[in-house]
């Protein structure tokens, strides 16, 4: 049976948009809760770790639920991207939180009181000083963007040759009988996989220290 | 000139830390002296504006940096204040010629080049303009830190333990800045610390903090002189405070008598003070003479066993029993330290009651 190839390159693909659309907003919630330095985080905290908390399976129905008037988005790749983002963004606003949080603030309070408005002090300060633990958690979530697949199953269904997510595929060929597709999609996930999270490894100690 | 009256509580009623100040600070240095927690730093952040206070009024030469009763709170970036924190928080990431354009970035660029390129010359930093903090010496770390904060030309500067961790070295050119910087700028320069030594070595004022209060503010030499509490003696630590008892009192002589223990002293006439009154009395180590002998004590010579000597830079303290102490010359100690017992000698004019 030849390979198909589409799963994995829709897998890619939609894990990277997904990652790139999450970094602003995920950045933007971690800019704001890190600038609370209180340990109680209060509701937008909560909230924000809430989607990694609940089942992908109820994140999904949610996420159906919502899309419900845009049924023209339904089982769309566009959709798939959507539903990643759900848990791309609370991963990176809560990993990018502790980066932020990690930075020693006298390099912020510096650029302040030389003059830098709040934007050009994350702009030009912390996030040049925290791009190693940053890039680590953009890494994660593009990690789990691609391995998810509770939430996509849901939004993005399972509709071959269109909608078919790669966990998707390995489950279908494996439920089919197909040993050799589902043993390659397998390893290649995987590889794929700790290639990224063995980067990230690499990021984190990159972290500056005065 | 700062002016400032800061009242700030963090946790109020739970053992918590409440600062409560009212103090001028003109131009040239005023150190402000406490010890870890006396609220040095908690001052600095209001003045820049990191911290808001709960009620005050803080004013930078005819400048309303932040008014409690008016709304008025500047944000930092508004302020004007050269802040050099501990460890000078230098960017890691930007070269020093980087750093120092960060300050300015909001002239136009070629005045922002030209100020640039003679701040670099003027700290002496011109060799080191491409390298980042990591790559610097000490000695370069420090002017970079010094020049970042002045490049921007604030109208007041805010150190906060500049010297600590430094090596002897970097410390005595740190100073040395500083005071050149004194003569050439002409703003109020707050420096926090927890050493004496650099209030004598740079202020022109000193500000005595504990637990969030000023326990006396004025001339360095004018403290070491007149200490107004026996907190502030205390916390100043240059001085024996001993428990004594005024005996008598003749202002027409300037005379008094001084019961300190089981022994008499003359000392100068306390205005203010009582027959019978109870006071601390207040001398320096180093004003205090010492003899070995265990003849009969002459007058306002007290017999008393000598414990331990510490060596210091310059000379050499001997702490007696009684809780006294003594400044001798290391010449002066050598010839006779192997004396036991001892004489130690109050001349009248050096006491001071409290």
């Amino acid at each position: 049976m030849a390979l198909d190839w589409f799963p994995l390159w829709l897998s890619l693909r939609v894990a990277a948009l997904a990652t790139a659309l999450s970094l602003p907003a995920g950045l933007a919630l971690a800019w704001l809760m890190a600038q609370r330095a209180t340990r109680d985080r209060g509701p937008a905290g909560v909230m924000a770790a809430l989607p990694l908390a609940l089942p992908p399976t109820v994140l999904g129905y949610y996420a159906l639920a919502l899309l419900a008037g845009q049924g023209w988005l339904r089982f769309t790749w566009p959709a798939a991207v959507a539903a990643a983002m759900v848990q791309a963004i609370p991963l990176l606003a809560i990993s990018a939180r502790a980066a932020l949080e990690g930075l020693d603030r006298n390099y912020e309070r510096a650029a302040r009181s030389l003059g830098a408005s709040g934007w050009r002090v994350f702009w030009r300060v912390s996030l040049p000083l925290a791009r190693g633990p940053l890039a680590a958690a953009a890494a994660l979530a593009f990690a789990r963007s691609l391995g998810d697949f509770g939430v996509t199953l849901m939004v993005a269904g399972f509709v071959p040759g269109r909608g078919e997510m790669l966990d998707a595929a390995l489950r279908q060929a494996a439920e089919s009988g197909a040993g050799a597709p589902a043993r390659v999609v397998a390893v290649l996930v995987s590889v794929a996989v700790i290639v990224v999270l063995a980067l990230a490894g690499r990021l984190i100690p990159r972290q500056v220290q005065g | 000139m700062i002016e400032a009256r800061i009242r700030k509580s963090f946790r109020p009623g739970r053992g918590g830390f409440a600062l409560e100040v009212d103090f001028q600070a003109p131009a040239g240095i005023s150190v402000l002296l406490g010890a870890s927690g006396a609220g040095k730093t908690v001052i600095l952040d209001a003045i820049a504006g990191f911290l808001r206070p709960d009620e005050g009024r803080i004013m930078l030469d005819d400048r309303i940096l932040f008014d409690a009763g008016a709304g008025v709170n500047l944000p930092p970036r508004a302020r004007q204040c050269g802040y050099v924190f501990p460890g000078y928080a230098l960017f890691p990431h930007m070269t020093v010629r980087q750093s120092l354009a960060f300050a300015v970035r909001r002239r136009p660029r070629l005045e922002r080049h030209r100020r640039v390129n003679e701040t670099l010359e003027r700290f002496g930093l011109t060799e080191c303009a491409a390298r980042c903090p990591p790559e610097l010496a000490g000695s370069e770390r420090l002017r970079a830190a010094v020049a970042r904060v002045l490049i921007g030309s604030p109208r007041a500067l805010l150190l906060d333990e500049p010297a600590r961790g430094l090596e002897a070295g970097l410390r005595a050119e740190l100073y040395a800045l500083l005071r050149q910087l004194r003569a050439e700028l002409q703003i109020p320069v707050l420096l926090a610390t927890e050493r004496l030594e650099e209030c004598f070595e740079l202020g022109d004022a000193m500000l005595v903090l504990r637990a969030g209060r000023i326990l006396q503010a004025g001339a360095p030499r004018s403290l070491a002189e007149r200490p107004a509490s026996l907190e502030a003696a205390r916390l100043l630590g240059i001085f024996n405070v001993l428990p004594a008892e005024i005996l008598e009192l003749d202002p027409q002589r300037n005379s008094s008598r001084l019961r300190l223990g089981e022994h008499t002293l003359i000392g100068p006439y306390f205005p203010g003070k009582l027959r019978g009154d109870r006071v601390w009395l207040c001398v320096r180590p180093d004003q205090l003479q010492a003899w070995p002998g265990t003849t009969r004590p002459g007058p306002n010579q007290i017999p008393a066993q000598l414990l331990r000597a510490v060596e210091l830079p310059h000379s050499v303290r001997l702490e007696f029993s009684g809780e006294l102490a003594v400044e001798l010359s290391r010449a002066e100690y050598e010839r006779q330290k192997h004396n036991r017992e001892w004489l130690v000698e109050f001349p009248p004019h050096a006491l001071k009651v409290l």
